[in-house]
């Protein structure tokens, strides 16, 4: 068995924040996705686990379409944010992903200043009427992405000039300026070192208060010390959905406990 | 050659890294070869470049030198009066100026003999010259008055070392005793050798004058030309690509559409000036040897190497920059202009003054629409009138030149090449400066 060691863990019910039924993606003939039913709570983490190609990020790329972006995908069933179908013919996808942020696998700051990384977001919405409001989203933004202390001096410096870690968070911050309902974060952590990935799942916990955070990641013991729930994928298929502890230390699908003692994956 | 090692367990053994068996040696020595080969193709080609650079230089500074006559007269109201009285007026005007040329020598004590006929081989006849100044404006007739007269190419040649006594034997234009009145003249300051103003501002002039022939007119055609590529190129291709490459779908009919912009980046330019011919000139009316025709039909030869620059360009720019906008809400048209295309923009630009600095360096499809050297001989007299009046290029203007008899002519087509080289070397100067600058905003 895996020795984790689980963090106080919140289980008290929140609400619904995301639920999706009956998700089918199709990469051109490839099935992606097969049947995935799950409801995401709000103000909690929830982290997708699986073997590689087992369609973990494919599924979150569904709850902001970013999906669309790719020609031959093709999303079948019912995905709703607070209720509403974001599928919908009448929802703009852009609108969306401004209120369902992303945080990618490689920190991807734009080859801008610190300050413009994300200012960019408000500006694009219109979130701020004038220059002190954008400060102050900036600030509070980077507040939020606990970053704000090491960059607060050089806002005008290029985003790229930070390290690995930094720029990390420096998307999170990103992400957060848009005030989203969902932060949507693709295996964070998977190029960093261990001290900024520390610092990252200490941020991410952070932003449990706020948010509804659904992370995807490679490594299990990430998914124990961050996340409050957990979805087991494989082979396209969401095998188990549960408390974090209970999956790590009770699994109830016979593949769950060969994925996570590591006999497959 | 295998060494023995000691190691720290005092067990001797073969080092397997320092043994150089046969195989190893092979590798080495096909490696050292393959650097001498580059070495050599690159000494080749610099040797080439030298030797192409001095030639150039060596044929073409002449013609930026003209040889000039200095002679200051005075023509009294009297002498006026008797020229204008007479049936031949230039001639009277150029036997004042021969005397006045005596009279100079004279003065300076250079004893040489002379007459009309020599003067008429070494300035021409500048009778007409004089004659015109004075008319004019006849209160100049009385003062001082300095003409500087343009030498035959021949008197030119001498000075350059490309006309000797030798070569003069059997030439009616120039005879060799010619050469000692120039000699003559030199010593006493009257003749020399001057900076060609004319060269660079002038027009093209006739087959039998090419010490008056000048490439400014051209330059003019080359420039205007440069402004319709620049305006019609610059935003068609960087759409097309713009469109081709992030918002299109890919299938059967885009790959078409890329196969065939491919193809056209390698049909030969004279097949465009065909085109240009058929549809701008008979088709849709525009003038003959107009640059603003000139512009359309080498746009049309530009756009493809645009495109295709561009097109790499905004490929090279990292997908995860896309991701990151389309991630906070752009949309996908936010993306490309806000993030993207500035990205990309260094590339665009090199591209685009490269397909420039080859359309300015284009000949045949202009002599296909009528753009050839001796039409360029005035200035149009607008800015607008500069895209419809009848003018020349650059390289067409060299290619005339270069094909004229007169190794006068020869020697201006070196020199235009000199100032098409220095036109493309600051394109290419100004495209690496704005790279550079555009990377740095980064």
């Amino acid at each position: 068995m895996l020795d984790v060691t689980t963090v106080e863990r919140d289980v008290a019910v929140n609400n619904v924040k995301i639920s999706a039924k009956d998700v089918q993606v199709f990469y051109g003939d490839n099935h992606a996705i097969k049947d995935v039913t799950v409801e995401i709570e709000d103000k909690t983490v929830t982290a997708f686990i699986g073997p590689s190609g087992c369609g973990k990020s494919t599924f979150l790329r569904c709850i902001n379409r970013m999906n669309d972006t790719i020609e031959v995908c093709r999303v079948l069933g019912d995905i709703r944010i607070d209720g509403e179908n974001i599928y919908d013919p009448k929802i703009d996808p852009v609108q969306l992903r401004a209120k369902v942020g992303m945080v990618f696998q490689k920190p991807n700051p734009f080859p801008k200043s610190i300050y413009d990384n994300v200012a960019y977001g408000p500006r694009i919405h219109g979130l701020a009427r004038n220059k002190a409001e954008l400060d102050e989203i900036v600030e509070r933004s980077l507040r939020s992405g606990a970053i704000w202390d090491e960059v607060k001096d050089r806002l005008q410096a290029p985003g790229t000039g930070l390290s690995g870690g930094q720029q990390q968070r420096l998307c999170i911050a990103r992400a957060i300026a848009t005030e989203p309902k969902v932060l949507l974060m693709d295996e964070p952590c998977s190029a960093l070192d261990p001290i900024a990935t520390a610092q990252v799942e200490e941020l991410i916990d952070e932003l449990r208060k706020s948010y509804s955070v659904v992370i995807v990641t490679h490594s299990m013991q990430q998914a124990a010390r961050v996340s409050q729930k957990t979805a087991f994928f494989h082979l396209g298929s969401l095998v188990e959905f549960g408390e974090t502890s209970k999956i790590f230390t009770n699994p109830i699908d016979p593949r769950t406990e060969s994925y996570i003692t590591g006999r497959i994956g | 050659m295998a060494i023995k090692n000691q190691t720290s367990r005092g067990v001797s053994h073969t080092s397997l890294l320092s043994i150089r068996d046969g195989h190893t040696q092979k590798r080495n020595s096909a490696e050292k070869r393959f650097r001498i080969y580059g070495m050599v193709a690159l000494s080749i080609g610099v040797l080439f470049l030298i030797f192409l650079f001095a030639s150039i230089l060596r044929s073409g500074l002449p013609a930026f030198t003209q040889t000039v006559m200095n002679v200051e007269f005075v023509v009294s109201q009297e002498e006026f009066d008797k020229a204008e009285s007479k049936m031949l007026k230039t001639k009277a005007y150029q036997d004042i100026f021969v005397a006045a040329l005596s009279a100079e020598l004279a003065r300076r004590n250079l004893d040489v003999a002379f007459d009309n006929k020599a003067i008429e081989r070494i300035v021409g006849k500048p009778g007409g010259t004089i004659r015109s100044y004075f008319t004019e404006d006849p209160s100049r007739v009385g003062q001082p008055a300095t003409f500087e007269l343009a030498a035959s190419s021949r008197v030119d040649g001498y000075f350059n070392g490309r006309v000797t006594r030798e070569t003069l034997v059997d030439s009616r234009f120039l005879k060799a005793t010619d050469l000692d009145l120039v000699d003559a003249l030199q010593a006493g300051g009257i003749i020399r050798q001057a900076f060609n103003w004319n060269f660079i501002t002038g027009t093209d002039s006739g087959v039998d004058n090419p010490g008056g022939a000048g490439l400014g007119a051209s330059v003019i055609g080359s420039f205007f030309m440069m402004l319709v590529v620049l305006f019609l190129s610059l935003p068609i291709g960087v759409a097309a690509s713009i469109y081709l490459e992030e918002f299109a779908p890919r299938n059967r009919w885009t790959d078409f559409i890329e196969v065939n912009i491919s193809n056209l980046a390698a049909v030969p330019s004279i097949v465009f000036g065909i085109l240009g011919l058929a549809v701008f000139i008979q088709f849709a009316g525009l003038p003959q040897s107009a640059p603003l025709v000139g512009g359309l039909v080498l746009t049309l030869m530009t756009l493809p190497t645009i495109i295709i620059s561009t097109r790499a360009s905004l490929a090279a720019v990292p997908p995860s920059i896309r991701d990151a906008a389309l991630g906070v809400g752009a949309s996908k048209m936010q993306s490309v202009f806000h993030h993207v295309l500035p990205l990309a923009m260094p590339g665009i630009l090199t591209g685009t003054i490269i397909g420039l600095a080859q359309a300015l360096g284009e000949t045949a499809p202009l002599l296909l629409i009528g753009m050839v050297g001796f039409v360029a001989r005035e200035y149009p007299e607008g800015f607008l009138s500069g895209f419809t009046d009848a003018n020349s290029a650059m390289p067409a203007q060299i290619y005339t030149w270069a094909s004229r008899a007169d190794p006068g002519f020869y020697e201006k087509a070196w020199g235009g090449i000199i100032i098409l080289l220095l036109f493309l070397i600051t394109m290419n100067a100004i495209a690496i400066i704005l790279r550079r600058r555009f990377e740095r905003r980064w």
